[in-house]
């Protein structure tokens, strides 16, 4: 053996320890973040009553939480939450949509006086806590009469699509890749701003279309505070999150437990098959209209 | 300045409202008083009318409403509430009284509407102004149907920025503006009813960076773990979660599909239930205490979220647990983008994969992602779930209105909706404005991709 044989050996021994630790630390860490959600499920098919666990594996198995989350209307009457949230997040993702994207392409394509100042006051609105205009937003709402009864669902959609306008930033970024040379070709034939606008920008820019429908549509499911500040004692209008959370409050734990897991479950599967495929479409839109 | 004088120059138009005015003639003039006049002069009827309807409404707006509102939002106050006693439910119940915070509602949005006439009312003078240049040089006027159709087109700006800037207006610059008027007055609860309030000045920014009182020392407390929150929570989470993209693109790591798929998986879950999981398994009774105890390991349950410090390393940690697979998602792609030639260069002078790291990879990752980096701060600094869901701000001192862990949020939100500490939680949400923006803007110049744009070309 000579010693560049001997070199190069040591070279892939070492190699091969570097890869079995890799492989050893990322199998701990992949054991760290999937042992949560594991035992949630476990949870969720658990027999037990009450809210003290004492093992990682429960001691039976059964549907009946499911079942119960689905029937028992008495009190957190689940499905009507689901649809609550359904009908919000459907009513938010249109006209959500329609503000981001008419914002986005009038700040990408369009030339007007105010363009550099509106685009800085939005810069500054977004540093503000959300939170901090609730109680206004509470207020405004009272003023119109939207904060009792049914008319709290109206005003959840605007809470959550009133203001949307203003996330118009990774649009816009989009739009600017988008050649401004079709403009011009389109603008040659006669088309309108407005055709261009809806018959060459908008076919193009699929990827950012989906992310900001996907966007809006998770938002109603995964917001909690204003949910809670504007829904308060009205049960029958909770959406899913404020639900959820309830359940694990003082009164309801012991008997909720399992179910929450459950309805942990149930929301999760839809939100994280529409989550997956938002990234996609997040990462292909950041990669720009025309691939290099 | 010299930029910002030739940007306003580039939309310069002939038919500016202080020409209108100046070489205006008499119709043009007159718009100024009696809105769409000049239009009407000039056969653009029913523009005209339009204006004018707009003027008449705002008019009878202000003399049914308006001004009364703007009266109120100076003086405020009035009438006290007076202590009535209700036979049927045998208490005294507070009646009558004016509602002050009407009042200011009301006051500021008369200020927004008056600030949309005007800007309607300078439309008027333009338009008067222009179809008069027009008719003079003799060119062809606008009839309604092509000013719609202008609409959609040279000004498609306007069609399209209206619903959505109405929406930012009413349900995010209304709102921000009556709860910065706030800051300026009274109204807070007092003997555990809400009163009737007035503008205070600056009082209440002494209260709360003052030292001397029980809200000024929760404010610089809250403060100084806000930030250490802030910078913990995004710099561990952006470090440790490079780290592991660069560990899973590794060349010789196998099975990279599956150990994405496993970090995914809590990335995908909503954050409020994996925050709300969490706060199940780490309570006095949850599953770690638990099986610790049954284990022998422990004989008392660990005070995860019940002890200052525990709980702030606690939170710290889940973060990590909730944002790590983020932020890889996040950088995998541009670390991709890393010039390999960087790398090679690197590997033929001998460095390490660590010097790599710290010279080549960290530069160039800080370099691309300063903007996300400053987002995420921000974000972080809000960050009301993961504070709210977990621990509530527990655990909270006795007879203080902020726990150990509460973040400015959340003691804005523990300010307002518990204790209606109105006035004090908007001085709160400003601060926290005034922080963001200084931190920003800070940050934002001192980095390679402000000063030196082409750093790594």
């Amino acid at each position: 053996m000579n010693e560049k044989e001997k070199k190069v050996r040591s070279m892939k021994t070492r190699g091969m320890i570097a890869d079995t630790i890799v492989h050893i630390v990322l199998a701990v860490l992949a054991f760290i973040w999937v042992i949560p959600v594991a035992w949630i499920i476990l949870l969720s098919f658990s027999t037990q009553k009450g809210s003290y666990v004492t093992s990682f594996f429960p001691k039976g198995y059964t549907l009946n939480n499911y079942i119960r989350l689905f029937t028992d209307r008495n009190i957190l009457d689940f499905p009507q939450m689901f649809m609550n949230t359904f009908i919000i997040a459907c009513c938010c993702c249109v006209i959500s949509t329609f503000f981001v994207l008419s914002m986005a392409y009038c700040m990408s394509r369009m030339r007007f006086k105010m363009r550099k100042p509106y685009m800085n006051i939005a810069m500054i609105l977004n540093l503000f806590p959300g939170f901090m205009s609730m109680i206004a937003i509470y207020y405004i709402l009272k003023v119109f009469n939207l904060t009792d009864g049914a008319m709290i669902r109206v005003a959840l959609i605007l809470v959550y699509s009133g203001g949307a306008g203003i996330n118009f930033y990774i649009a816009k970024g989009f739009f600017d890749t988008v050649p401004k040379a079709l403009d011009e070709a389109a603008y040659l034939d006669g088309a309108t701003r407005f055709q261009v606008f809806t018959k060459v920008t908008i076919p193009l820019s699929k990827p950012i279309i989906v992310y900001t429908v996907l966007n809006s549509f998770l938002g109603p499911w995964l917001d909690f505070i204003f949910a809670k500040v504007i829904c308060r004692a009205n049960a029958k209008y909770y959406t899913v999150s404020v639900g959820l959370w309830k359940m694990l409050e003082k009164e309801y734990i012991d008997s909720w437990y399992t179910c929450f897991a459950a309805g942990a479950v149930c929301i999760s599967i839809p939100i994280s098959i529409l989550f997956v495929i938002m990234q996609r479409y997040y990462t292909d839109g950041l990669s720009g209209a025309v691939k290099g | 300045m010299a930029i910002f004088q030739k940007r306003v120059k580039e939309f310069d138009t002939p038919y500016a409202v202080s020409a209108a005015v100046k070489n205006g003639n008499a119709a043009t003039k007159l718009s100024m008083l009696i809105m769409g006049f000049g239009s009407i002069a000039h056969k653009q009827v029913l523009k005209g009318l339009l204006y004018l309807a707009a003027e008449i409404g705002y008019l009878w707006f202000m003399i049914q409403n308006g001004f009364n509102c703007l009266y109120h939002l100076i003086t405020l106050g009035g009438q006290e509430k007076v202590e009535v006693w209700n036979e049927a439910k045998g208490v005294y119940e507070y009646s009558g009284g004016d509602m002050t915070i009407l009042f200011l509602l009301y006051g500021v949005a008369t200020i927004f509407v008056t600030l949309g006439f005007i800007v309607v009312w300078r439309a008027n003078m333009k338009s008067a102004y222009e179809v008069e240049c027009l008719a003079k040089e003799g060119k062809h006027i606008k009839t309604l149907k092509e000013d719609i159709a202008e609409l959609l087109n040279r000004k498609l700006h306007w069609t399209l920025l209206t619903p959505p800037l109405a929406g930012i207006l009413v349900f995010t610059i209304l709102p921000l503006v009556f709860m910065i008027c706030m800051a300026f007055t009274s109204y807070s609860k007092v003997d555990d009813r809400l009163t009737i309030f007035n503008w205070v000045g600056f009082k209440n920014f002494a209260t709360v960076l003052g030292m001397g009182n029980s809200i000024g020392k929760t404010f610089w407390s809250v403060l100084a773990w806000t930030l250490v929150w802030a910078v913990f929570a995004t710099f561990l989470n952006y470090l440790l979660g490079m780290i592991l993209a660069i560990v899973i693109n590794r060349k010789t790591t196998r099975i990279k599909g599956f150990w994405r798929f496993c970090f995914m998986l809590s990335a995908a879950i909503p954050q409020f239930v994996s925050l709300l999981l969490m706060r199940t398994l780490l309570k006095d009774n949850g599953l770690i205490n638990v099986m610790l105890m049954n284990a022998g390991i422990i004989s008392s349950p660990l005070p995860f979220l019940t002890d200052a410090t525990w709980a702030r390393v606690a939170v710290i940690v889940i973060n990590l647990w909730v944002g790590i697979p983020f932020t890889m998602l996040q950088v995998t792609g541009i670390l991709q983008n890393i010039p390999a030639e960087l790398y090679e260069a690197a590997r033929v002078d001998g460095a390490g994969p660590v010097t790599i790291f710290f010279k080549i990879t960290l530069p160039y990752m800080l370099f691309v992602t300063t903007p996300y980096l400053i987002t995420t701060f921000t974000g972080n600094i809000n960050n009301f779930n993961v504070i709210f869901l977990l621990t509530g701000g527990a655990p909270t001192p006795v007879g203080s209105t902020a726990g150990k862990t509460d973040l400015l949020v959340t003691w804005l939100y523990k300010l307002t909706v518990d204790q209606q500490y109105y006035n004090v939680g908007a001085v709160v949400g400003i601060l926290t404005f005034v922080i963001l923006a200084i931190v920003s803007l800070l940050t934002y110049r001192n980095t390679g991709s402000y000063k030196n744009e082409e750093g790594f070309q």
